[in-house]
């Protein structure tokens, strides 16, 4: 029985130190550290190649988006974008699969959301929804692939991405009154701003235009972290997240349960694609920005991929990871003139990759809290059945047995 | 001064929440057999782990040749002639043969370049001494499991190592090559080396071992002489209570059909030919129906085309009286069809799910379990408490364990809990009892009696002999895809069986009794 006295013991005694070692927290603070670390070398970086501006320099990058109102509205119309992607990168990895196609879903909803506010004069969440069918339509190829001819969704969605930028940029150029020269303004590889195409089709500013005086603030921010906390609920909470992530992680044992493995595949995709088309719709239907004709694939769906790396593909913990690269993407801008815009995309991609480093730090943690659960090897729990209790998540042991011996 | 090689005292070794070894002391002699031997999750490979350097234990001590020692990691093991054959091997399925046996201590002259002649001398030479027929140039995904396990057993041997660590090796082979390893083992013993071999399996330790080292629920129990002790004894250390080893079943009379196969043909086309060919035959309610077979005789692609997971070439499947040869997976099982899967890693769990999770994989699309598509956390809990507690399924931290990091026992456990919870009206069990240990086997053979008496179809597919033979009340030999033989298992002696199993024998009226 002084095995169970025992096993008390240091349940009582380390109730602080379990807190500390649950996976949550090492997770937490992996983060933490690592984007501490990446700031570490940021800052290096920076005293590099121009020591005077140095200190200057990443205090701005760190308190930009907190000095005023243009700052702060920006980091959450910037976020805005990079949360819808980061959950379209993180679901499609719930689900197995990588999808490395979110830019060209982001260009197909900005493409559908643009043309049915300027084109077709339809209100701005009429809009959205387009964006996010646009989106799933460029989605629902790479799973077809996939789940039909077992053709890597990467080599798919990689192609698909430019087909994306091409066929968006003859869609703008083509389709009439797309053109900002056809609403009299001056360029002709852009849309025309909203305010004077659609106001209606533009995103309303809402109570946050009321609180901040500028023209970043819209309520994008809120209708992304809603659906974040939708996605959340989805994977977690219903069957149909409880087979998605099944059949990522084992998919022969998806199969063997009944699951439509091959039909989840598809329809995983194309959610991961409706969600980075809503990312496009909101950043562009904002008004903020115009949409451009470049011959480049959007770099923001790429940064779905470090968003969500950040944030172990946990909707939820996509929203803050959003939020940081934003700060440190807002902050980096005000470097000029001190600093070459190269160098500053140097130093903030320096600190994203490093804050990746993520994993790396948690085993460090992991190991200083002498925390071995992670142990695979370890044959778990021959404990007494009658003396154990399951209560609460966690096993209690309830030292009955020894307590009775105590008293005789 | 003792004559010990390798002595472990007084270990223990804790993990949060358990304590895996709880004081536990083995010795093993030079030149002999020393069985270890518990249930699943008694720790038994926690301690090996632990003389093989891949745990630190926190009180106790290892000594070779009355020598203490410390072991760090597997170089140090090896550096004190330890050598390990994993459960799971640890080959390179890409590397032939010799490559794998070199890895690690490759030969090579000054300039860096593979000398590999004298490796592959040196290689042969020990796989003739010792009868581990090999082929060096094979690559390891091609060769079978027993030539893999051959393998590793060359890799020790490569390395000098004297004391030689066996985790659960018969686990994975055919009656036939656990033959061949117990003679080899017993080869070893000759040449002095000195073997410590984990099993459950009470026939194997009574055949070879000279010692046997029980543990319990990570308390060493006791070591006892093989040549002093029975399997009854055994079995009665290692699980705390004499055990029934013959399974208690009373006569049941079969009555309507519940299952029927007509004609099913599988065609491999990688393979170019048929690996089921023609199989027809019927389970009964209230009837055991086993197939017997060496392995790869088509029982596994059989099962798949039955189940579901994979597409017949011909022939007709009808459960219940209604036609399911072209029904989902998710229709035969709502049909009443129960599946423990042959590979439970593979199809069985999802490894990264909790047990909660896995507990109900057949059954989370229930209106019990969810409603309006969001899962009843709840009642999942509850009822995965449930199925813990009644199939005994040990786990560290109760329904949210990660399935992988249960032992395989166990998982296996929660598996067959799941299956036959569904009260199916057909279950089909593949190796249901394959890496568990006699107390465990008891309970699940209970468990498929207690089915089959409540009027229940089960059809078995088993390697094991003894299984078929005591479970069983029908006997189907497959062999080459096609069912060579029927038999009453009172009706027909082991050796009987096996010359069926291995081909030289075929009934001509299969079927036609019927």
């Amino acid at each position: 029985m002084d095995n169970n006295k025992n096993l008390s013991n240091t349940k009582n005694s380390s109730g602080f130190k379990k807190f500390i070692a649950s996976n949550g927290s090492v997770r937490f603070m992996g983060t933490v550290v690592s984007i501490v670390m990446g700031l570490v070398l940021g800052l290096i970086l920076l005293l590099a190649t121009n020591a005077p501006f140095a200190i200057d320099g990443m205090s701005k990058i760190l308190t930009t988006a907190f000095v005023d109102d243009t700052g702060f509205t920006k980091l959450l119309y910037e976020a805005t974008p990079l949360i819808l992607v980061g959950l379209s990168v993180g679901f499609a990895s719930k689900t197995g699969l990588f999808n490395i196609g979110a830019p060209g879903q982001y260009t197909m909803g900005a493409c559908f959301g643009l043309v049915g506010c300027i084109h077709f004069q339809l209100p701005w969440p009429v809009c959205l929804v387009l964006a996010a069918i646009g989106g799933a339509i460029w989605g629902i190829f790479p799973g077809l692939f996939k789940a039909l001819f077992n053709v890597n969704e990467v080599i798919t969605s990689i192609m698909f991405n430019w087909i994306a930028v091409f066929s968006v940029n003859l869609a703008i150029s083509n389709i009439p009154k797309m053109v900002s020269t056809d609403w009299g303004q001056a360029n002709t590889d852009k849309t025309p701003t909203l305010g004077l195409a659609n106001p209606n089709g533009k995103i309303p500013q809402g109570f946050l235009g009321e609180m901040f005086w500028s023209d970043y603030a819209n309520i994008g921010i809120f209708i992304a972290i809603a659906i974040a906390i939708i996605i959340y609920i989805v994977l977690n909470k219903t069957t149909f997240g409880y087979e998605l992530k099944a059949c990522g992680l084992s998919q022969h044992a998806g199969i063997y349960a009944g699951i439509k493995a091959k039909r989840n595949m598809v329809l995983s995709m194309v959610i991961a694609g409706a969600l980075a088309g809503i990312g496009g719709g909101l950043f562009y239907l904002s008004g903020v920005e115009q949409f451009a004709i470049v011959k480049v694939v959007n770099g923001m769906g790429f940064n779905g991929i470090p968003v969500a790396l950040l944030a172990y593909n946990n909707p939820l913990g996509v929203i803050f990871s959003s939020l940081f690269i934003a700060l440190v993407n807002v902050g980096g801008e005000q470097l000029q003139p001190d600093f070459a815009t190269q160098t500053i995309d140097i130093i903030i991609a320096a600190i994203i990759y490093f804050s990746a480093f993520s994993l790396v730090v948690q085993q460090i943690i992991r190991r200083f809290l002498k925390a071995d659960e992670s142990n695979v090897n370890a044959e778990p729990a021959p404990v007494n059945k009658e003396n154990t209790k399951v209560k609460d998540n966690k096993t209690e042991v309830i030292v009955k047995d020894a307590d009775k011996e105590v008293t005789k | 001064m003792s004559n010990y090689v390798i002595e472990m005292l007084n270990i223990t070794k804790e993990f949060p929440g358990i304590k895996a070894n709880d004081n536990i002391t083995l010795q093993l002699e030079k030149g002999e057999v020393h069985a270890l031997l518990g249930e699943n999750g008694a720790g038994k490979s926690t301690l090996m782990s632990v003389l093989f350097g891949l745990y630190q234990p926190e009180i106790g001590v290892i000594k070779k040749n009355g020598k203490e020692v410390k072991i760090n990691n597997p170089n140090d093991a090896n550096d004190l002639n330890i050598g390990m054959v994993h459960q799971h091997f640890k080959l390179v399925e890409c590397f032939t043969v010799l490559d794998n046996i070199i890895l690690g201590v490759e030969p090579s002259n000054k300039m860096g370049i593979l000398q590999k002649r004298d490796a592959r001398k040196k290689v042969l030479e020990l796989s003739e001494k010792y009868g581990l027929k090999v082929d060096p140039d094979a690559l390891i995904s091609d060769i079978s499991v027993g030539m893999q396990q051959r393998v590793e057993i060359l890799k020790m041997l490569y390395r000098d190592n004297e004391i030689l660590i066996f985790d659960e090796p018969t686990a994975v082979l055919t009656p036939q090559e656990i033959d061949e390893l117990l003679q080899i083992m017993n080869n070893f013993k000759k040449e002095g080396k000195s073997i410590l071999f984990i099993t459950h399996k009470l026939n194997e330790i009574m055949a070879v071992a000279d010692h046997c080292t029980v543990i319990r629920k990570g308390k060493g129990i006791g070591t006892v002489a093989i040549k002093d002790t029975t399997k009854e004894e055994l079995s009665r250390m290692m699980v705390g209570r004499s055990v029934n080893m013959k399974v208690d079943k009373k006569p049941m009379k079969p009555y309507e059909e519940i299952l029927k196969v007509e004609g099913v043909t599988v065609y491999d086309k990688k393979k170019k030919k048929n690996t089921v060919s023609d199989v027809s035959f019927n389970v009964r309610a209230g009837e055991i129906v086993c197939l017997a077979g060496i392995e790869g005789n088509g029982q596994t692609q059989f099962v798949s085309a039955l189940t579901g997971l994979s597409k017949m070439t011909s022939g007709k499947i009808t459960l219940c009286g209604s036609d399911i040869t072209h029904s989902t997976i998710r229709e035969r099982s709502k049909q009443g069809m129960s599946h423990i899967p042959e590979d439970r890693h593979k199809h069985g769990l999802v490894l990264d799910y909790t047990l909660e999770d896995n507990i109900v994989l057949q059954k989370y699309w229930e209106p019990r379990f969810q409603s309006n598509g969001f899962i009843k956390k709840k009642e999942v809990r509850e009822y995965a408490k449930q199925i813990i507690d009644e199939y005994d399924v040990r786990c560290g931290q109760g329904p949210l364990t990660i399935s992988r990091s249960m032992s395989g026992g166990n998982q296996q456990k929660a598996i067959i809990g799941r299956e036959i919870d569904k009260n199916p009206e057909l279950l089909v069990a593949v190796q249901p009892t394959r890496g568990l240990d006699v107390g465990a086997i008891e309970n699940i053979h209970k468990q498929i009696v207690a089915l089959r008496d409540v009027g229940r179809a089960v059809l078995l597919v088993s390697l094991e002999l003894d299984e078929v033979m005591g479970l069983s009340d029908r006997i189907l030999v497959m062999y080459e895809g096609e069912i060579v033989g029927e038999f009453k298992p009172d009706e027909v002696t082991v050796e009987e069986l096996g010359l069926y199993m291995a081909g030289a024998k075929k009934q001509k009226n299969i079927g036609e009794d019927r």
